[in-house]
């Protein structure tokens, strides 16, 4: 251990004495990557009708299920609640993993930047609108989810320690054996390059990246500084071992979010005679050309987009943070997982947009009703900030002047999280393709977090783009193989209703 | 058949005494122990992937450590002096399981000590003597 210490120390002193060496660096693999892969993320990003496809291939996803399962995610909505509640586990499981258990370190890893920075860049751009849209496509997400989760339960791999390992290459390899499909094997390590491609980027060096830049913008921190922490903090929570930071994290995160939800629901409250009116202009600039950039279309695609991105349905990550729950019934842990959407689009995106809506940060022209862009084609604000957290924070910062500070705050914790989630995602693919042992997770863990600390110093335009594209590779390669396996989801969601309603699976309290 | 008498034992000084007075009671009466030992925890904590993955491991190895302590420390030192004695080895909150315990096995009396290991907790969550005296199905005694 000592070793591997001294070893990180000196690999990050090496990247420390000019922050210009590491920035030239960082810019010269941006080049690099430019060059390289910039077909992969047009390939990815490209536009059909004038539509990302991904995000058609995403929200088309979510109607398949949503209607082949029968709505399910209405349907089972209060079901889902009574087993995060612990209605229906057995009190001799206790000490086992809990619904609630998985639910909550699931969430730490999709509510982030997306609920905080990316819902301002959709609404500057598609209007009020979006939000209508993002609204919908979140409730759709909630059956991907449910497909995807159900199927991390079913086949995981339980080995004789009692540990688990789950997620889509489990699913995908052995469920594509099972009903005697080919590729299984072939795409389960596809899946899992996108998935350590897209821990390293958008689960670690965006995250670090904004967080370090909003740190910089409201305390005045050099972003290296932040980097640099976070890095070594990483660095001890998954290397080290420590379980103690992860915990308070872990523990602070959701009082973080639940606080982020009531600061919102106050400044909405606080401006209660504006909720009808913006509840109008959500409306408004769903259904009609509020004047934006691409008219109605551009607030659906704003509104999608968002949604996709935030609550990662369909993408197959949660599937691994779920599939560690103790249940004899895989679907109930599908039930469970058709709440994370809610919970990050429905309710938390939806208040940040409502927040910057009411305290009219998007400036209307009073003549014609319509927004009034800026050059950049996007919607003028009211405090002329531009890009995701400044928008937030300006909205949060007009009511309340601590806001800013204890949203940079949040931002942090929020995009720690989510990198210590996705770290465990990235690990989980790493060592599904090099097998488990403590060297091969020991390179992975390492790579991690000397990107935290690169992803923090260097804008990586094109890193970004690869990484983000390779995170939505995930979800063509996931959910093909779900759209094959949904069958088997089926029968084993028929086959618990049918339990459920006969009265042979009972509450225990 | 003869009385039963849950003892909440954790290993420390106060739930010995709690334990050395039930001893006492059942070998008056000819009755039975039931040490029940409970690890805390709450389906409702927050871990990390991590710790999921590992927890029915966890679980397993905390189970059979326990087992071997009370098995090795106290049960088979009561065997020995002749008190028959059951254990139990129970998840989740203290108090709410020994009142539940006790109603399982049909006791009679619940013995605890006043203390448990971390006095600290106790004064700011309230103790768990407190909180069972409320809950119990039975009588309770709170061994000084």
């Amino acid at each position: 251990m000592q070793r591997i210490y001294s070893t990180f120390a000196a690999a990050m002193l090496a990247l420390l004495p000019g922050m210009a060496q590491a920035q030239a660096f960082g810019d010269q693999i941006d080049s690099i990557f430019a060059a390289s892969t910039g077909w992969f993320v047009n390939l990815i990003f490209a536009d059909v009708f004038g539509v990302p496809w991904i995000v058609s291939w995403l929200v088309i996803a979510a109607v398949v299920f949503t209607v082949y399962f029968g709505f399910i995610q209405f349907r089972a909505f209060r079901h889902s609640i009574e087993l995060v509640r612990g209605d229906y586990s057995d009190p001799n499981d206790a000490g086992e993993v809990s619904h609630f258990q998985a639910l909550a370190t699931a969430l730490s890893g999709t509510v982030g930047l997306g609920n905080i920075a990316g819902v301002a860049v959709a609404v500057s751009i598609g209007g009020a609108g979006a939000t209508f849209w993002m609204i919908l496509a979140g409730l759709l997400g909630m059956a991907t989810k449910f497909t995807e989760c159900t199927l991390g339960v079913k086949y995981r791999n339980e080995y004789a320690d009692g540990t688990v390992s789950g997620g889509p290459m489990y699913y995908i390899k052995k469920g594509f054996a099972e009903r005697g499909l080919p590729l299984g094997g072939f795409m389960a390590v596809m899946f899992s390059i996108f998935c350590v491609l897209g821990a390293l980027g958008g689960g670690n060096m965006f995250q670090a990246n904004q967080a370090a830049s909003q740190v910089q913008a409201v305390v005045g921190v050099p972003a290296w500084v932040t980097g640099l922490a976070l890095s070594v903090i990483v660095f001890i929570v998954i290397v080290g071992g420590i379980k103690s930071i992860a915990r308070v994290t872990e523990k602070v995160v959701p009082f973080m979010g639940i606080g982020y939800v009531l600061v919102a629901l106050l400044i909405i409250l606080m401006n209660a005679n504006m909720i009808l009116w913006a509840f109008g202009e959500i409306f408004r600039g769903a259904f009609t050309d509020s004047g934006i950039v691409g008219g109605i279309v551009g607030a659906i695609i704003q509104g999608f987009r968002r949604a996709a991105f935030s609550n990662e349905a369909g993408i197959g990550s949660a599937a691994i943070a779920h599939s560690a729950v103790r249940t004899k019934e895989p679907v109930t842990e599908g039930f469970v997982s058709l709440l994370e959407p809610f919970i990050d689009t429905v309710v938390i995106c939806t208040m940040t947009s409502l927040v910057i809506i009411i305290t009219q940060q998007l400036l209307i022209d009073a003549e014609s009703g319509r927004y009034i862009l800026n050059e950049a084609g996007r919607i003028a604000t009211a405090s002329g900030a531009t890009g995701g957290v400044p928008i937030t924070s300006a909205a949060f910062g007009s009511v309340f002047g601590w806001a800013p500070y204890a949203l940079a705050l949040a931002v942090v914790l929020f995009a720690f999280s989510t990198m210590i989630t996705w770290s465990y995602y990235g690990l989980k693919a790493w060592t599904y393709m090099f097998g488990e042992g403590k060297n091969k997770e020991l390179v992975f863990k390492l790579i991690f977090c000397v990107f935290v600390f690169i992803g923090a110093v260097s804008s990586l335009g094109a890193v970004l783009d690869f990484s983000d594209a390779a995170l939505f590779a995930m979800g063509v390669v996931n959910i093909i193989a779900l759209y094959f396996l949904m069958p088997i989801v089926k029968r084993e969601m028929n086959n618990y209703l049918t339990r459920l309603r006969s009265g042979e699976i009972k509450k225990y309290n | 058949m003869s009385d039963k008498f849950v003892v909440g034992y954790d290993g420390s000084v106060s739930a010995r005494r709690a334990l050395e007075f039930a001893v006492e009671r059942a070998k008056a009466q000819g009755g039975c122990i039931v040490l029940a030992h409970v690890l805390e925890w709450s389906p409702y904590s927050f871990l990390t992937p991590k710790e999921l993955e590992e927890r029915h491991k966890r679980r397993r190895e905390e189970m059979t450590r326990a087992e071997e302590q009370i098995n090795s420390s106290v049960a088979e030192e009561l065997k020995s002096a002749g008190v028959p004695v059951e254990v139990v080895i129970r998840y989740g909150s203290i108090a709410d399981l020994l009142g539940k315990i006790a109603a399982e096995v049909g006791a009679v009396q619940i013995f605890v000590g006043r203390e448990g290991q971390s006095a600290l907790e106790a004064r700011i969550f309230g103790s768990v003597a407190g909180a069972l005296v409320q809950t119990s199905p039975v009588p309770c005694t709170i061994v000084p």
